[in-house]
């Protein structure tokens, strides 16, 4: 097994290269950015498509326009990028074009700053564009796993005809870890018989995400919920550790996640019985698992890089049959897992209530830590 | 029975599905369709052209040509087409915007689009105003003209100045070919449909990024008899945005001359 | 085994590439590894620094508050991170750059003379591999000879020339004892 050393940014890049990437549109922003510098040089030395947008408005519906042909294309951006970018999203899902987007979330809301962020959680999981729909959301932990989904996202992204996002955030962009790359694959230039000037087609193709008749509309949203079920169905990932005989969850995702394993683990070596569960597609959630942890909990702590929106869905799913903690930084700041450690003695040293108010009792302490500025 | 007299003046380009459209009468949408039908016939391109429809009028464009189409973003459709090209750059593919969808909300994606030189074409439609929400003011609106968001008239003090697209985008290195032409009558229709021949014919020859304005008329917002608006392009339009060739490359006018 | 390093000094004087060299090291012993830089407004001509995490398990977080092991290149790292080292951990200072010792007892500390003796090796931007090779013949959380090999195996081609002078320059700062 030949290892490289690489940045998650240019390894997500390299990656997508060597699964068949055949167009590439994007626009500069940090930490995204090597990315496509990375692109910018290996798209035209292998006769594939990069254009530098005008803007990520312009990217995206390049996109778009590349995703209609049935080719793979994608795009990435961080944050403030991908806002522009919610109309492209969602008029490609309302057209069932796949493509892949990358989000290297910073700190916002706004301009904010470039340093690692969680806040686009709720933009991503949860909508971001107008109208109903889903995009499949992968959350990398490490360069390695950046690797693997974005090979899996292009699969998803075919397979369901649907926008796959791939959640990072910069230190994920910025890191180097040691990974296996995937072995170079020809492009496929054979596009689906859905596809505009696809050679497998036998009619005029037209693609729209326009429904004028409100009945229509509604048989396509319902066309796509009963698609996004099958996703549900099929493609929850997510990794367990200690779980066996946790009596105590901790509940992370991507950097924060992983941050959250080193605290965890010193809880274990103290003989405190904790786990911790990443989940790995963020849409669709690992729902089923966390049910389970649910019926035999004695608490749940969950640990982001932001205000607590995957706490909400934490919280909806446990439903009040365990307490529930929440550790979060925002704004681009990165939790050492020194912090952690002291969420998770707090957890285990308060009172069991189901009924405790967690975003409450971690703003309260926030403003202590980090004051409101006033 | 006279049938060896029988001749064809007459009939639906093979470019055009059998649908009626849903065009005002009298409004000159219908006239630049069949012209973009009959020149993609005459070029034997049918089979190898993929549209982009904007957002406004012709949003259902879609539906009245017999090649693949695609619906964009309001604005967006240069940048749609340049993902569409980039991806199948033997395919022609072209725009057919109109005046919001290009000059306001999708500025930035045209210029942007012909300062690259894109292999593309791109068909403006400019009728001064927005004719699919009911009338609005557009950015090609002529000073003092009356619309529904501009009741008074268009005030250049507080509105500002109508944009001469066609001149703005010649401007640019990118843009290849650059012409103004109208549909209100039937001279001025030929020389339109020449000037559509040639911007194929550009893309075609991968000469680069070619761009035809067509002045239209909108009788319905306008509140005028089909004839009337013809006149009202004439005399009003015309003026502000004179017919003319505004960027010919060099190539291109070899072309021109040759074809 | 876990070691948390941090490399830290100005822009330019090679923070990020020993850490580079130093997470090529643990990956080719087969170890776990993640290097993370500071990144931001800083990186244009400010300070400069990047955490390297070894291990023999899968990494969790690849920064830590209370690093094994920290070079300072230069005072204002010094003075950031010398209260920061976890206690027994190493603290590598680069005596050329700074005009003080280290005050803690429960850490193992060395000055190094880097940028002198890098200029006696013939090049100053050397200094950063005779800390490295101070850091490493201190720590030892590394196989014998796992940092010269990785600069051999590494190096760019038409950086190859360079390598025996880095080489030297690990060696020597592999002198200092803390």
């Amino acid at each position: 097994m030949a290892l490289e050393l690489i940045k998650g940014n240019e390894a997500v890049a390299e990656t997508a290269l060597r699964v068949g990437l055949v167009s590439y549109f994007g626009y500069p922003i940090t930490p995204q950015t090597e990315l496509l510098e990375y692109l910018s040089a290996r798209m035209p030395e292998l006769g594939r498509a990069f254009v530098q947008a005008e803007s990520e408005l312009g990217a995206v519906n390049m996109v778009y326009g590349a995703a209609c042909t049935g080719l793979r294309t994608m795009t990435s951006s961080s944050s403030p990028g991908i806002s522009l970018m919610q109309e492209g999203i969602s008029y490609m899902a309302g057209t069932e074009v796949p493509a892949v987007v990358v989000n290297v979330v910073r700190g916002g809301p706004g301009l904010g700053n470039i340093a690692p962020s969680q806040a686009d959680y709720t933009q991503i999981v949860h909508g971001g564009g107008h109208g109903e729909y889903h995009l499949i959301v992968l959350a990398p932990a490490s360069v390695q796993e950046a690797v693997d989904l974005t090979g899996l996202a292009f699969d998803l992204a075919e397979k369901y005809r649907m926008v796959v996002c791939l959640l990072m955030d910069g230190f994920l962009g910025q890191m180097m870890e040691p990974v296996e790359l995937p072995e170079f694959k020809p492009v496929n230039l054979s596009a689906p018989s859905w596809a505009i000037g696809s050679e497998n087609k036998d009619k005029k193709v037209i693609l729209t995400s326009i429904n004028i008749n409100p009945p229509a509309q509604e048989i396509f949203n319902v066309k796509m919920m009963t698609r996004w079920q099958e996703v549900e169905k099929n493609e929850v990932r997510y990794k367990g550790y200690y779980l066996e005989d946790a009596e105590y969850v901790v509940v992370g995702y991507g950097t924060a996640g992983r941050i959250a394993l080193t605290s965890v683990r010193a809880a274990r070596e103290k003989g405190i019985k904790i786990g911790l569960l990443r989940p790995i597609t963020l849409a669709p959630y690992p729902v089923d698992v966390l049910n389970d942890l649910a019926d035999k909990a004695k608490g749940f702590l969950v640990v982001e890089m932001n205000n607590g929106q995957m706490l909400d869905d934490v919280t909806s799913i446990v439903a009040k049959r365990a307490p529930i903690h929440f550790y979060g930084r925002m704004g681009g700041m990165v939790p050492y897992p020194d912090e952690i450690s002291t969420a998770i003695e707090e957890m285990i040293n308060s009172e069991p209530d189901v009924n405790r108010d967690a975003r409450g009792v971690w703003l309260a302490k926030m403003r202590e830590l980090v004051g409101t500025g006033a | 029975m006279l049938d060896t007299d029988v001749k064809i003046l007459y009939e639906r380009p093979l470019g055009f599905t059998e649908t009626t459209t849903h065009y005002c009468p009298g409004c000159t949408h219908g006239v630049a369709h069949r012209l973009i039908a009959e020149v993609l016939q005459e070029m034997g391109e049918l089979n190898n052209t993929i549209g982009v429809a904007p957002v406004g009028c012709a949003v259902f464009a879609y539906n009245y040509f017999a090649f693949d189409f695609v619906e964009a973003a309001h604005g967006r459709a240069p940048a749609m087409a340049t993902g569409i090209k980039r991806t199948l750059p033997h395919k022609t593919v072209f725009t057919y915007q109109g005046d919001g969808d290009l000059a306001s909300m999708g500025m930035g994606e045209i210029v942007a689009a012909a300062a690259r030189g894109e292999q593309i074409t791109v068909i403006f439609i400019n009728n001064t105003n927005y004719g699919m929400t009911g009338g609005q003011m557009a950015p090609t609106t002529l000073p003092g003209q009356k619309t529904s968001s501009s009741p008074l008239g268009r005030d250049v003090e507080t509105q500002g100045y109508p944009i001469r697209t066609a001149e703005l985008i010649s401007s640019l290195d990118g843009a290849s070919y650059v012409v103004r032409r109208s549909l209100h009558d039937a001279r001025n229709i030929r020389q339109a449909k020449k000037a559509l021949r040639t911007a194929f014919e550009v893309q075609k020859q991968g000469m680069g990024f070619s761009f035809v304005e067509l002045l239209s008329t909108c009788p319905t917002n306008w509140g005028m008899t089909p004839v009337n608006a013809r006149l009202w392009l004439k005399d009003y339009m015309i003026p502000q945005y004179p017919i003319g060739d505004f960027k010919v490359s060099t190539a291109v006018e070899e072309l021109a001359k040759g074809g | 085994m876990q070691s948390e390093i941090i490399i830290s000094g100005f822009g330019g004087q090679g923070t990020l590439y020993a850490g580079q060299v130093y997470a090529y090291a643990a990956m080719d012993e087969g170890l776990h590894v993640t290097w993370i830089p500071s990144y931001g407004p800083e990186m244009r001509g400010g300070t400069a620094n990047c955490t390297v995490v070894i291990s023999d398990d899968e990494i969790g977080s690849p920064t830590a508050l209370h690093p094994r092991a920290v070079i300072a290149l230069n005072l204002p790292s010094l003075d950031k991170y010398e209260p920061l080292v976890a206690p027994g951990g190493y603290l590598i200072v680069n005596e050329s750059m700074v005009n003080r010792e280290p005050t803690r007892t429960d850490i193992h500390w060395v000055m190094v003379p880097a940028n002198t003796i890098a200029r006696e090796l013939g090049n100053e931007r050397a200094a950063n591999m005779v800390l490295l090779g101070a850091l490493e013949g201190n720590m030892k959380a590394l196989p014998e000879g796992a940092v010269e090999r990785a600069l051999e195996a590494h190096t760019a081609k038409r950086l190859q020339k360079f390598v025996p002078m880095n080489i030297e320059a690990l060696r020597r700062g592999a002198e200092f004892k803390a």
